[in-house]
């Protein structure tokens, strides 16, 4: 298995000093149990030809949440229909401006890099996403999406951070989840076990090898090997976990970091701190990131037009990356968004909240490609806004499990009906 | 740890209260609980004032305009709402400030306590300042008055109404939002009532509004006056009777006790405990005085394992920091960022159920930030997270004026002067940060006078024992030598003040 670790690094690496700085690390060798695990001679012949050391089937979900209510009509755009040019004489964009992908449907036309996604086959569109009662809120709608409970329940966890305390009681290292942030969001939050945040490996595990929070953490560790059950070790051991989390996640951050070039944008920087670890042996099978804001009330053209710009840019990047390092057909990104917008504009240049929105979906490895379902239809509205016709839940169901292969009934609390593109 | 009276005495004041002052340190060891808790009451039954930091340019607005007869906010121009909308998020924040400086200095520990305790539980999130306040108002003058006196004001607040949509509820189309939150989170909770009572109970608080001066409302034409059967009682109902019903359940005492249990006493209930203080809150008539004596006038109050057994919520921990170290911050504004980065920020609450409290405090970035405060705080260290956006609040402008005020331009200058009066222990290891970039700095002045007193007694052997002594409610298993290697130990001032931050920058401050 040695030798075989050292061919790939070959492979791979121009430098024989690298290889050996690579060799000397304790953390190539563990390499990921679940790269070593999967791990069969076919594979092992066709990782040999590639550039990554990741086999293939180590999936990876990156969840992009597109803070402040994104305008879907705006997004994904029935350029041929008359009501939705009636109720937006100012803010609809002209089929011309669009970047279509059929005849009927355009995307907002700064978000080319996705058309390009879907002529390659690369993107899911679902359309008309939402939940029963929506909630107009934005901090009640994303509670309602972050924590997939119902409009009148109100959930401490959240989705992804219930699927941590299915999957990971007892794993080793608490960096199954990772929001590309300061704080951490309810999403990430469960019972027992908790994502960790980060806005660089570098910064995190500078900011937790400060002297004294090491020996602290370690005094304690010395006396209570057994953990114990007080509130104050239940502290501990969030910090020992968090030292620990912090010098692995730097570690693998410097193993195989990305050397593809992304725009100088936040989202951009972000995005290109999880392709280095999606190349590495980390055992991080979610990401966690928002853009924002897009609570366009008032003059909505340019502000979607410079948030579309961000994500279209880094998005693009980032696939780049992981189509050059194989890692494309692994990875699943979603975007969501707590609600979209009415239908109609306002009178600011803008539009208000509103219910329905829509999702992308991007990976090299989905089942059904390009518009999943049908647009939204215009004609059958509630109150002028969208009808939902997918539960958000069953998306995260599908996702769970049949991308992360985890159980969705204990995680969602509900029988989901699975969706069919992945 | 044994448990001594200092303790029972620190342990009441940070239960009752936000901790010991530095002025209180002098009586801690030798005063008695009794003594302690009559005080706490005597301080905390006076008149109280309001708290008022609505800005004439916000009441202009909206009062002076509302004097025309057709006061409606859609008659403002866009301008003038903008204009609105802003000061009145600016007023929200030095409510905030002006609440928070109430809870550090003020004697009425007590009332300020209760008071946090019924803001996270008559949860509301209101841009209007008016609301906000008057909401306040009556928490604040309730605190420690009647639970069913409360209930029924809160219920009539123009902050309750408009944040679930009772305006909304009329006649013939009902908005149960209310209704069904009255239950759940103010009175019975969940799992006590059928769907078929929210609905009755909705029809019950129709014509329920509050007008644009947050003036309760009875809009007689749009209540439903039919008859309705609710909690298993069948009559032509309206809102008051609907909460006499809900008051006259014992569910109602017991949930409400259960969830102040956990406030004051312990995250882990003891039932038989909460049955025996429930059933005399409801025999003596839901007066919340009559609760929090028997707690606090019991002996197991002061038990072992329910002191130190609590997570400190963010603005228990800064609160009890500006008590126990008395300062003045140059920038008041930061101590939002540092609220929203630790995920309590007053008036904001992240629902209607209020804040979670206890173990969902801590991830591991809140517990990496507490950590660091009091380092922050002593020192000219930066930080550099940046809390989360709240779209609720910015209305799709990325607002970011309390980080820009919490920056510091005179960073570098202040660094170099404060940096040298540093022992190289302190220098070198986090006490006065590192990595000046582009972070803020929380820039307080600490005045130890009183602090420094309490020690000025003491041999040096004896030092750590009594500053652990002040700051710590939790059994600590700190060992002397790790916290010397981090003191500084040039002057004895040097040492207790390192010290004292040192402590407070564990997990076990944490706790209270």
């Amino acid at each position: 298995m040695l030798i075989l670790r050292f061919l790939i690094a070959i492979s791979k690496s121009q430098n024989l000093k690298i290889i050996f700085m690579l060799l000397k690390r304790r953390g190539f060798f563990q390499a990921g149990s679940l790269a070593t695990a999967s791990f069969l001679l076919p594979k092992f012949l066709k990782a040999f030809e590639r550039p990554s050391v990741i086999p293939p089937g180590n999936k990876v979900l990156v969840v992009l949440q597109l803070s402040g209510g994104n305008d879907g009509l705006n997004t994904v755009i029935p350029v041929h229909n008359d009501i939705y040019y009636r109720s937006r004489p100012r803010l609809g964009i002209e089929k011309t401006g669009a970047a279509l992908i059929t005849d009927e449907v355009g995307l907002h036309p700064a978000l080319t890099g996705l058309k390009g996604l879907y002529d390659d086959g690369s993107l899911g569109i679902l359309n008309s996403v939402g939940y029963p009662n929506p909630d107009r809120s934005h901090f009640r709608s994303m509670d309602i999406w972050q924590t997939a409970s119902d409009s009148k329940e109100f959930l401490q966890t959240g989705w992804l951070g219930r699927y941590l305390d299915a999957r990971c009681s007892g794993c080793e290292k608490p960096t199954q989840a990772l929001e590309i942030d300061d704080v951490v969001s309810l999403a990430l939050k469960g019972e027992q076990i908790k994502g960790i945040a980060l806005k660089d490996p570098r910064r995190l595990y500078e900011a937790s090898h400060e002297g004294y929070i090491r020996e602290l953490s370690a005094q304690h560790a010395s006396l209570r090997s057994g953990g114990g059950e007080r509130p104050v070790d239940y502290l501990y051991k969030t910090m020992a976990e968090t030292i620990s989390g912090a010098d692995y996640i730097y570690d693998q951050s410097r193993l195989r970091p990305s050397s593809a070039s992304y725009p100088n944008t936040e989202l951009g920087k972000n995005l290109h701190t999880i392709a280095s670890l999606i190349f590495s042996d980390i055992n991080t099978q979610v990401y966690y990131l928002s853009l924002g804001s897009f609570d366009t009330h008032v003059n909505q053209a340019a502000q979607q037009q410079r948030l579309f710009k961000e994500l279209n840019d880094a998005l693009g990047s980032f696939v780049s990356d992981l189509k050059a390092n194989h890692r494309f057909e692994d990875t699943l990104l979603l975007t969501f968004s707590e609600f979209g917008r009415r239908v109609a504009q306002n009178a600011s240049g803008g539009t208000d909240h509103g219910t329905a929105n829509n999702m992308f979906l991007v990976s090299g490895g989905l089942k059904q490609k390009g518009l999943i379902n049908g647009l939204p239809d215009l004609n059958d509205l509630s109150e002028g806004d969208l009808k939902y016709r997918v539960d958000f839940k069953d998306i995260y169901a599908t996702v769970l499990n049949k991308w992360l292969g985890a159980d969705d009934k204990t995680i969602l609390g509900r029988q989901s009906s699975y969706l069919d593109f992945i | 740890m044994p448990i001594t009276n200092q303790l029972k005495n620190q342990h009441l004041l940070w239960r009752a209260g936000f901790g010991p002052m530095a002025e209180d340190l002098e009586d801690l060891s030798t005063g008695r609980q009794k003594d302690f808790v009559n005080a706490l009451w005597k301080a905390s039954s006076g008149k109280i004032s309001s708290i008022e930091v609505a800005d004439n340019a916000f009441k202009g607005l909206s009062m002076g305009v509302g004097e025309a007869v057709a006061m409606q906010r859609r008659e403002l121009s866009p301008e003038q709402k903008k204009e609105l909308r802003k000061q009145s998020q600016k007023d929200i924040k030095s409510l905030n400030l002006a609440w928070l400086n109430e809870m550090v200095s003020s004697d009425a520990q007590l009332r300020e306590k209760m008071a946090l305790f019924w803001h996270g539980h008559f949860a509301s999130r209101n841009l209007n300042i008016f609301y906000q306040q008057l909401l306040l108002d009556t928490i604040r003058r309730n605190a420690l008055g009647n639970f069913g006196d409360l209930l029924r004001e809160v219920s009539r607040s123009a902050a309750m109404i408009n944040f679930l949509n009772n305006n909304q509820n009329k006649k013939d189309h009902p908005n149960e939002n209310f209704a069904r939150e009255v239950m759940e989170l103010f009175t019975m909770g969940r799992g006590n009532y059928t769907e078929q009572d929210v609905k009755e109970g909705a029809r019950a608080f129709t014509g329920w509004g509050a007008d644009l001066n947050g003036e309760f409302q009875f809009r007689k034409g749009q209540h439903d006056d039919g008859q309705k059967t609710f909690l298993g009682r069948t009559g032509r109902f309206d809102g008051d009777e609907v909460l006499n019903i809900l008051l006259e359940q014992k569910q109602t005492a017991r949930f409400i006790t259960k969830k102040l249990y956990r406030y004051l006493v312990n995250e882990e209930i003891d039932e038989a405990r909460v049955d025996w203080l429930a059933g005399r809150f409801f025999q003596g008539n839901y007066e919340i005085k009559g609760l929090l004596q028997d707690i606090f006038d019991s002996e197991w109050f002061y038990e072992p394992r329910n002191i130190g057994s609590r997570i400190k919520s963010p603005v228990d921990l800064l609160v009890g920091i500006r008590r126990l170290l008395p300062m003045k911050l140059e920038n008041e504004q930061v101590q939002l960022v540092l609220q929203r980065l630790l995920g309590q920020l007053l008036f904001y609450p992240p629902n209607v159920a209020g804040w979670p409290g206890g173990s969902a405090w801590i991830d591991s970035s809140t517990l990496m930030f507490r950590l660091r405060i009091p380092g922050l705080i002593y020192g000219s260290g930066t930080f550099s997270q940046r809390p989360k956006d709240d779209d609720d609040q910015m209305m799709g402008m990325k607002d970011r004026e309390e980080m820009k005020a919490a920056g510091g331009e005179d960073r570098g200058e202040r660094l170099a002067t404060r940096s040298g009066e540093r022992s190289a222990a302190a220098k070198g290891e986090g006490l006065t940060g590192r990595g000046g970039r582009g972070g803020q700095m929380i820039r307080a002045n600490i005045d130890w006078s009183l602090y420094l007193k309490r020690f000025e007694k003491l041999p040096r052997e004896q030092l750590l024992t009594a500053i652990s002594g002040v700051t710590l409610q939790a059994q600590a298993d700190l060992n002397e030598g790790l916290l010397k290697k981090y003191a500084d130990s040039r002057s004895r001032e040097d040492f207790i003040k390192t010290a004292t931050i040192r402590l407070m920058s564990t997990p076990e401050y944490q706790l209270c």
